[in-house]
């Protein structure tokens, strides 16, 4: 029996400057890639393959599977892509990570190229995170200059470049082949697979695409070994993972545990949701996995279980709403999100979308008409699995759960404003209690985001 | 190419579009700042991948880092540079929301939103700022310091409502905090992230985003209060992973509760005593740590 919480990932996050090369080294950093170089490729494949680890992006794929996917008769070159494009709402558990220990990832980085056989390998990171990226920037000259990347890595004869590149403000580039055409200097847009990137990814060359805490994931496993990684995690759901606990809870944050763990021993950990206010639904792993409610509360957090409930582990972004929250709000806002960040590409998500926001909107302000919601559910059907990517089930995703948990709160929308139905002043963080004489209460808000 | 759907000020435009976030780069203005120098360093930046047009995003964050937005001159430069087509430069320029078009002020604050955020308070949060700044979205002040917009989800949830200056974060803002931060800024007092460096300004935030760096990485904590929560539990309840290659000794009886009320003092503090509170604790926390930490890491021997 492994204990409640198990910071791997985040056990040097207290440390005094932690992301600095010479404190990594201190507590034992880059011996996992001296390790690694000292063993055959496919065995690192091999190993990452045994421990089970899956990808900690949202599809839970086995991470050693997909190196395994790489042709080895290929004439291209092999890239490995890590995805730091950590957009989905809810989800921040990447970052922390490459600020605190951005050598984690730049260790993950080197082992893992190396056990595909790459000689370049890019970090795409969301633009909007600044300091972020000035730590990984300066993780990677560091790595370069102690010879851990770069030409002749630690004196093996394996050659690597790794390039921290920024993006530009895109939620869509989070989606692979995405990432991987924004990657070529293009608009973000999917690509329609096959041929998958293993095949045909980066310039139409093998390429392997993980998210960072896969990726940061590696050297523990190097370290640690198969039987240690899969001794933590459920039987189908192996290792430990960061679960990223916000909104109405006492204490949001980053909570490292084996895989399985349930939301309600999380929220014991965070000292419950927040005085005088009970869990009213909750996302498993950000807004594009359909939302759960309190009956859920004992399932274990595993890729397994979360389908088992219809919804989806995703990135493990457990956003905790409680009983003041407007459950026609929140799904406005989430399909305004999708709205915006819909590429184009897809008439379903693109056009649908839209519609799905107009309506949604006179259902928030009590003028829903009569069969608004067939006509939500029948658009929905109509944008969800018709799409090149996942972007489109995510934006219908928050909406038809929503309406299958609480569709009462969406017919009140046929008379009755939703700021009205529940105040949004009792939601926010600077409420004093449950029954704060908000200011203007009812009044339709300001609405600036629009 | 055309500037239908450009509100940039003129009456006399004819065409009014619906799709009034996709309006096209205005090509009236001529004027450059871009030098020679600067090419140089887009040839640089290009350099750095196996095809150089990998180096458009990064190139177009240099343009806006000299130019203050995305300028036909830029456009061309970068076109010419990687030997691509102007238009397709367009396409991508137009593609991404940190592409600017209009010119950005000295300073940007971007102000979240996404659902999480805005019911947390994000939208008191920007509807006081619009109110106090005299802006709507995507405006920028007469005194040319504020650029304001809101934001999507900016992966800082478990710190909501989060703002972002020039992409730096503020953690936890009320809508009287995030008026501090942009008086400050408009003053020229120094305004320090929650979790990051001394703000400077939105141009040469976008330099560092063009591969730049400024020096600035080691400026701000380890990690934030939230990002340490976990870790700091699991440690009270001396929780950890398995050691390597050894069997875990008998758990030791956890009492959650206590931790809970200690863990409490940050997130329901006013903000400006929580961000104060935030940083000692993180300072405790470094404090605490070093001596002990070789321990529970894994092939480094068992438990403490």
């Amino acid at each position: 029996m492994t204990d409640l919480l198990t910071p791997v990932l985040s056990a040097r996050w207290g440390d005094e400057r932690a992301w600095k090369l010479g404190n990594y080294e201190r507590t034992g950093g880059y011996a996992a890639l001296r390790t690694a170089l000292r063993m055959e490729p496919d065995e690192v494949v091999a190993l990452v393959k045994d421990a089970g680890l899956r990808g900690r992006g949202g599809a839970g794929f086995p991470t050693g599977m997909k190196w395994s996917f790489v042709p080895k008769d290929n004439p291209n070159p092999t890239y490995l892509v890590v995805n730091a494009d950590e957009s989905e709402p809810g989800t921040c558990k990447d970052m922390p990570l490459m600020m605190a220990t951005p050598h984690t990832l730049v260790e993950g980085v080197i082992i893992s190229a190396y056990a595909i056989r790459a000689r370049y390998a890019f970090i795409y990171v969301r633009g909007e995170v600044l300091h972020v990226v000035r730590r990984l920037q300066q993780a990677v000259r560091e790595a370069y200059s102690a010879g851990y990347a770069g030409a002749n890595v630690l004196g093996t004869g394996y050659d690597l470049e790794v390039v921290v590149h920024a993006g530009a403000g895109a939620y869509i580039c989070g989606e692979e082949t995405a990432l991987l055409d924004s990657l070529e200097g293009r608009r973000g847009q999917p690509r329609l697979r096959p041929p998958f990137p293993a095949v045909a990814g980066l310039y139409a060359s093998p390429t392997v695409i993980n998210n960072v805490e896969s990726i940061a994931s590696v050297p523990s496993i190097v370290t640690g070994g198969a039987e240690w990684f899969s001794s933590m995690g459920t039987e189908k759901s192996k290792g430990m993972t960061l679960y990223s606990l916000s909104g109405h809870v006492k204490n949001p944050g980053q909570f490292e545990a084996p895989m399985g763990i349930t939301l309600r021993q999380l929220l014991e950990l965070a000292g419950g949701m927040r005085e005088g206010h009970e869990l009213k639904f909750w996302t498993p792993g950000g807004s594009s996995t359909p939302i759960l409610t309190p009956e859920h509360l004992d399932l274990p957090l595993d890729y397994e279980s979360m389908a088992g409930a219809g919804s989806m582990l995703g990135t493990k972004a457990l956003q905790c709403f409680d009983d003041t929250t407007s459950v026609v709000r929140s799904t406005l806002r989430w399909v305004e999100f999708y709205k915006h960040e819909s590429c184009g590409k897809c008439t379903p998500c693109r056009e649908g979308s839209w519609w799905l926001v107009q309506i949604l909107m006179r259902l928030e302000a009590g003028r829903g008409e009569p069969g608004d919601i067939e006509k939500i559910l029948d658009l929905c059907d109509n944008i969800g699995g018709r799409s090149f990517c996942a972007l489109a089930d995510g934006a219908v995703a928050c909406v038809t759960s929503a309406i299958k948990h609480f569709r009462e709160e969406f017919e009140q929308g046929m008379h009755t404003p939703a700021w009205e139905l529940l105040p949004y002043e009792r939601s926010t963080v600077f409420a004093t209690g449950p029954d704060t004489p908000a200011l203007g209460a009812g009044t339709e808000p300001a609405g600036g985001a629009r | 190419m055309s500037t239908n759907g450009h509100t940039n000020g003129h009456s006399e435009h004819h065409f009014t579009t619906h799709f009034v976030e996709t309006g096209g780069v205005d090509m009236a203005v001529t004027e450059t700042a871009l030098t020679e120098a600067h090419l140089e360093e887009m040839r640089q930046i290009a350099a750095r991948y196996p095809q150089p047009r990998s180096a458009l995003l990064p190139m177009l964050h240099l343009v806006q880092s000299v130019e203050g937005r995305v300028t036909p001159a830029g456009i061309e430069a970068c076109a010419d540079v990687l030997q691509i087509s102007a238009a397709e430069v367009s396409g991508v320029a137009t593609f991404y929301t940190m592409y600017k078009r209009k010119p950005v002020g000295k300073h940007h604050v971007g102000v979240c939103t996404t659902a999480l955020c805005a019911i947390l308070g994000g939208d008191e949060v920007l509807a006081t700022l619009q109110r106090h700044l005299g802006v709507g979205n995507d405006e920028t002040t007469e005194d040319g310091a504020i650029t304001l917009e809101h934001i999507e989800c900016n992966a800082a949830c478990d710190y909501a409502p989060v703002m972002m200056v020039n992409w730096e974060f503020f953690d936890n803002v009320t809508p009287a905090s995030a008026v501090e931060v942009v008086e400050a800024l408009r003053a020229g007092e120094p305004v320090t992230s929650t979790r990051g460096a001394e703000i400077t300004s939105w141009r040469e935030a976008e330099r560092v985003l063009a591969g730049f760096p400024d020096g600035r990485a080691d400026s701000g904590p380890t990690a934030g209060e939230a990002s340490l929560l976990g870790l700091r539990i699991a440690r009270e309840h001396g929780w950890q992973a398995p050691p390597v290659g050894g069997e875990a000794e008998p758990e030791e009886p956890a009492e959650v509760a206590e931790v809970n009320a200690e863990a409490a003092t940050g997130p329901s503090e006013p903000d400006s005593t929580r961000r104060e509170a935030a940083e000692e604790s993180t300072e405790d926390a470094r404090a605490g740590d070093d001596a002990e930490r070789p321990a529970d890491r894994p092939g480094e021997g068992g438990k403490r």
